[in-house]
């Protein structure tokens, strides 16, 4: 049986004890998934899966009351979200339903654009899309292309150590069981910069930012959204202006209040709407976690992220010794 | 004046001409996204696409400084504070060019609003009146595309001083206002030929033939109002929306803002920045109630603005281009072209209010 149809049944199966099922859906063109959220067993037509199903739905958990039924179709990134909200007491593991499945991976959208944009076709016209097997064909104004996935799969996939959800109440498929390596090459390259350079990179990316916030409220672990400091008017934290120091100051109160929490489901990035590429700052933050207390987040619920426990001794931090 | 031809081969040096004594803003790629940015010798326009951001920054600047102010005090009496402040008005001459038939055409909604025989908003009316939009004609419509659903069309040149239109090898250009003829008078605009013209109106037919076919937006005014109370509508329409204002701030007829005094020390500046409906503290109360407490709530101004209460107050038009750029670059793709027209057609669980 096809992998969707497997995920229809098993949705099926526990939707009468559920108050909502939220999954991917058709968006507006041939390369737009959306959310979508199933109450009945006729909703279930609306549900599709593959690598345009980029959203991460995580995000949404904790926009109901705790008291809710929900379930959650993750890909294997996202149910590392589900891992830490639900380490942080955010949701109620009784309240929610996991849906998993052996995830192939996901596109960048910037980056089928762009591949496309070379060959004379534009994506934001196109009139069909298919992904089948290592290609995707795309048809736009009149014209056809192909290219190979290879090119097209987000950053995230290609180091991609979870393929199959780390959590799940119902997994639907066959494990894929493949682990790519990551050792955060991308962050150490930026870093042998200089400093001037990096500081001027920053400069032109945040002078994009139109301060729309799509990064912090896609954010799955960004959980105090009405209430972010960034936009308190009482203590008055960030200026209304929106300068470069404004926005970059945005940036590292996200960056540094998802310390030890981001899984790295890139979603912040993949919201901007002027592409800015600000998801290698919280893999900074993760690079430093992952050799200062050997740790990534959202993997096993029982774990203590470091950053919510304390030692008087830490193993690999020097307090004292200076 | 006749129409005048424009070879792409000096579409620099048109631009190099445009940028004597003025600011030009033109599409640019920066990292995949399209913005307008200043023009300056080697900037290469982007013009076989519709720009991410739209060019409102050029009239509608995210943070305006209103007035500076400053406190002193008198040395011989340190009760006694003497403030001094100063109007800031900035209106630099401008070009704006490259953008599309929506996105000069936003503007037309912000000047029943910040321009009207009752109310003159000075920042707004000295930067339009120097700031000029040399336009270019759309050809195929993106798959998020609906201006002619919202009484425009992809070759309207309401709100363009200048249009632009493809013929082969350059553009036809035509003068759409008196402001706009003057840009006209230029060494790299050469005479249009018959055949150019000829070309320009078949392009312009074509573009327009090409646009999915036009819905009526009108009866969404009545329907909207009544579905006020109809919050299960308003609940379903919004489950998805992430309540970012990732919408409000690329819309080119979004004109709201906040107002806000940013001192540090003895001095200080009163600023207006964009705000959005689409964030909690956009109608929170200094009591902490809020009449849009929620994310359905909030879509539903922005939705009823647009298509009932705008529409409404100034008899007829709609405050939406048809641009696209909120369903396009929305993070979760909510769609306000599905709302109205579920809006139209859906049944009002509860009646409005009279």
């Amino acid at each position: 049986m096809p992998i969707l149809d497997e995920l229809k049944a098993a949705i099926a199966k526990r939707l009468p004890e559920l108050d909502v099922v939220i999954g991917w859906g058709k968006g507006f063109d041939a390369l737009h998934h959306t959310p979508v959220f199933i109450t009945s067993e006729a909703d279930l037509d609306k549900l599709v899966l593959g690598p345009l199903s980029v959203q991460n739905l995580a995000t949404y958990l904790t926009r109901y009351p705790k008291t809710k039924k929900i379930g959650v179709v993750v890909k294997g990134c996202d149910s590392r979200s589900v891992v830490q909200l639900l380490q942080e007491k955010l949701i109620n593991r009784e309240n929610v339903v996991v849906f998993g499945f052996p995830c192939e991976g996901v596109v960048d959208l910037e980056k089928v654009k762009r591949a496309f944009e070379d060959q004379g076709m534009e994506a934001a016209r196109v009139s069909e899309a298919s992904f089948q097997g290592d290609r995707c064909t795309l048809t736009s104004g009149g014209k056809a292309g192909s290219l190979p996935m290879a090119d097209l799969w987000a950053d995230k996939c290609n180091r991609c150590q979870y393929h199959d959800a780390v959590i799940s109440d119902e997994f639907v498929g066959q494990r894929l069981e493949r682990k790519a390596e990551d050792a955060y090459a991308d962050v150490a390259a930026f870093e042998a910069k200089p400093l001037a350079e990096r500081q001027a990179f920053w400069q032109e990316q945040m002078s994009r930012c139109i301060r729309c916030y799509a990064c912090r409220n896609a954010c799955p672990l960004c959980v105090c959204r009405d209430q972010c400091i960034a936009q308190t008017r009482e203590p008055n934290w960030v200026s209304q202006r929106t300068g470069v120091e404004e926005k970059f100051m945005f940036q590292m109160i996200h960056a540094s209040h998802l310390a030890g929490r981001c899984t790295e489901c890139g979603e912040c990035e993949r919201a901007c709407p002027v592409g800015i590429p600000i998801l290698l700052l919280k893999r900074k933050n993760n690079k430093e976690i992952l050799e200062l207390f050997d740790y990534r987040a959202g993997i096993d619920p029982e774990a203590k992220p470091p950053l919510l426990a304390f030692k008087v001794e830490e193993e690999k931090i020097n307090e004292r010794g200076w | 004046m006749s129409a005048k031809y424009l070879a792409q081969g000096d579409l620099s040096a048109w631009l190099g001409a445009l940028a004597q004594g003025r600011r030009v803003l033109v599409p640019v790629r920066e990292n995949g996204a399209v913005v307008f940015r200043p023009y300056g010798p080697g900037t290469k326009p982007v013009l076989t696409r519709q720009a991410d951001s739209p060019p409102k920054e050029s009239v509608f600047p995210s943070t305006e400084r209103l007035m500076e102010f400053s406190y002193s005090k008198d040395a011989e009496n340190l009760g006694k504070v003497a403030l001094d402040i100063k109007e800031t008005v900035n209106a630099p001459a401008t070009v704006v060019f490259g953008g599309r038939p929506c996105d000069a055409r936003g503007f037309t909604v912000f000047d029943r609003v910040y321009d009207t025989k009752t109310i003159r908003d000075p920042y707004y009316a000295e930067r339009r009146a120097s700031t000029l939009f040399v336009t270019l004609a759309c050809d195929t419509p993106e798959t998020t595309c609906f201006c002619n659903s919202v009484g425009s069309s992809p070759v309207d040149a309401d709100g363009s001083d200048v249009l632009l239109t493809p013929v082969d090898g350059g553009w036809l250009v035509e003068a759409v206002s008196e402001r706009g003829k003057a840009l006209l008078d230029a060494p790299a605009l050469k005479d249009a030929t018959a055949a150019a013209q000829d070309q320009a109106k078949a392009a312009k037919e074509a573009a327009e033939a090409a646009m999915p076919p036009a819905w009526d937006a009108a009866p969404a005014a009545a329907k909207l109002l009544e579905k006020f109370d109809d919050m299960g509508f308003w609940d379903d329409v919004s489950a998805k929306c992430i309540s970012c204002g990732a919408c409000t701030y690329l819309c080119p007829t979004c004109y709201c803002f906040t107002v806000t005094d940013e001192r540090s020390g003895m001095k200080g500046e009163r600023i207006r920045t964009w705000d959005t409906c689409m964030s909690f503290q956009f109608t929170l109360e200094a009591s902490g109630h809020n009449p849009r407490p929620t994310k359905a709530h909030r879509l539903k101004n922005r939705v009823g603005h647009k298509f009932s209460y705008y529409p409404d107050i100034h008899k007829g038009p709609i405050a939406c281009c048809g641009c696209g750029r909120c369903i396009k670059l929305c993070p979760v793709s909510v769609d306000i072209r599905e709302i109205v027209r579920l809006a139209m057609e859906l049944p009002t669980a509860t009646a409005g209010k009279p």
